[in-house]
């Protein structure tokens, strides 16, 4: 059991868009940087991991209800984007790892896990 | 059975509030020095029964009214504080849920518990009963106004029109090329929806298709329609734009074809899934177009009705 809030403090990620709920409990991720893709392969509630940073990816993440968005690789998300997120909702996070090493933190956290163990009970 | 979903909606929220959500914050405090006869001239004018010693911020003790009488009655009522004082007291951390502290007060019956910052014993606040209750009523009022504004909005619709068929008729315009627009449509009918009282799963679903399409007059086209009708029965999304149109559908259906751009696949479309993704969301999809006219996208989606 892990909220947003924790994997922002563990992982160091910086928060550019603050509004939204960071008590949202994570139980699992997904990783693209196509749109059609997370649409279709996502799950509500889950983080985003991906290195876009146009406004679209909030229109995706409100659409399928995501917890969050890490942008990974120190890209800065577009103004436009930070805007739409704060209108949305829709918690977006900064990282200078690259996704491969943030899904790694992510699944030391236990995240990864947490959805196998969900799926079982 | 209304009773029952009350009392459950009590208890939810006694999970969901914290502790430091319906504490009070100013809390009136004595110092371990102060003498108990200072203390009553506290007690008195405060109006309170007890209160938490601090020093320096860090709770040390707590002194209710009865150790107070205990005192006064031995005529002690020139030495300090801490020496009367409780000094194993029982705390809550500000960020327990409330049924932590609900728990509290039926297990020890005192009146009040001091809430303290977890590892600093930093003092923030106290929770009494009263505290609780307040909090609890604020918060059902909140979600109370909440749902109502919502139900009270749309969802009677239906209902409230008077003919053998009703049809709401929503129009989005849609700019080609306008990525910072796009999706907007998509997003303003996901909320339309929601207020409609339409089920969230087939709300989630119309949104979807209704994205992908609105996503494909703004990638491949200068611009269209996106026209969504609701009936007690079904959602009909339909996209209209009067672009370059497809040459082959069964290509374009497939799985990861694409025609999008370079600078347009760096911003993540292009995938090749976009039509088949309106496909898996909608009961019905069809598709037509001519070359050189224009694109006709047409999804329906049926509605469990109630
Ligand atoms: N309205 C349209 N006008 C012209 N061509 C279209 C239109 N809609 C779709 N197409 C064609 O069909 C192809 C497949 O569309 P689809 O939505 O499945 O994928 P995409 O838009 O290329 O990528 P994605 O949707 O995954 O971002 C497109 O690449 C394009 O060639
Ligand atoms: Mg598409």
């Amino acid at each position: 059991m892990i909220t947003l809030k924790e994997i922002i403090q563990k992982l160091n990620l910086e928060v550019m868009s603050a509004s939204g709920d960071f008590d949202r409990e994570i139980r699992g991720g997904y990783v693209s940087d196509l749109l059609s893709d997370v649409i279709a392969n996502s799950k509500e509630g889950n983080i985003w991991i991906t290195l876009q940073t146009h406004p679209n990816i909030v229109a995706v993440a409100t659409l399928k209800e995501l917890a969050g968005i890490i942008i990974v690789n120190k890209r800065k998300p577009e103004d436009e984007t930070l805007k739409k997120a704060e209108e949305e909702n829709i918690p977006v996070m900064v990282t200078e790892l690259s996704a491969f090493e943030i899904v790694g933190g992510l699944y030391e956290l236990g995240i990864g896990r947490a959805t196998e163990n969900a799926k079982e009970v | 059975m209304a009773e029952d979903k009350k009392y459950t909606k009590i208890q939810e929220l006694t999970y969901e509030l914290k502790v430091g959500n319906v504490m009070t914050k100013k809390v009136v405090t004595v110092s371990p020095k102060k003498t108990i006869y200072k203390l009553r001239n506290i007690l008195h004018t405060k109006r309170i029964s007890g209160t938490p010693v601090v020093d320096k911020g860090k709770l040390v003790g707590i002194i209710s009214t009865e150790d107070f009488m205990k005192c006064l009655a031995k005529g002690e009522t020139n030495i300090p504080v801490e020496e009367r004082m409780t000094k194993k007291v029982e705390t809550l951390y500000a960020d327990e849920p409330l049924v932590h502290a609900v728990r509290k007060f039926d297990q020890y019956g005192f009146g009040r518990f001091p809430v303290i910052e977890r590892g600093k014993g930093k003092l923030v606040g106290i929770i009494t009963k009263g505290d609780i209750i307040k909090g609890l009523l604020k918060k059902l009022e909140i979600d109370y106004h909440k749902e109502e504004i919502h139900r009270y909005r749309a969802s009677h619709i239906f209902e409230d029109i008077v003919a053998d068929r009703t049809t709401l008729t929503f129009h989005y315009n849609v700019v080609g090329e306008d990525f910072n627009r796009a999706g907007e449509s998509a997003s303003g009918l996901k909320r339309t929806l929601f207020r409609l009282g339409i089920q969230p799963d087939s709300v989630r679903r119309a949104a979807i298709a209704a994205y992908e399409a609105e996503m494909n007059i703004v990638v491949f086209t200068e611009g269209g329609k996106l026209t969504v009708s609701v009936e007690t029965h079904r959602i009909k999304i339909e996209a209209s734009d009067s672009g370059p149109g497809i040459p082959d559908i069964e290509q374009a259906m497939q799985p990861g074809f694409s025609t999008a751009p370079e600078r347009i696949r760096e911003l993540g479309f292009g995938a090749g899934m976009g039509l088949l993704n309106i496909k898996n969301c909608a009961d019905k999809m069809n598709l037509t177009s001519k070359v050189g006219k224009g694109t006709h996208l047409e999804a329906i989606i049926y509605l469990n009705q109630r």
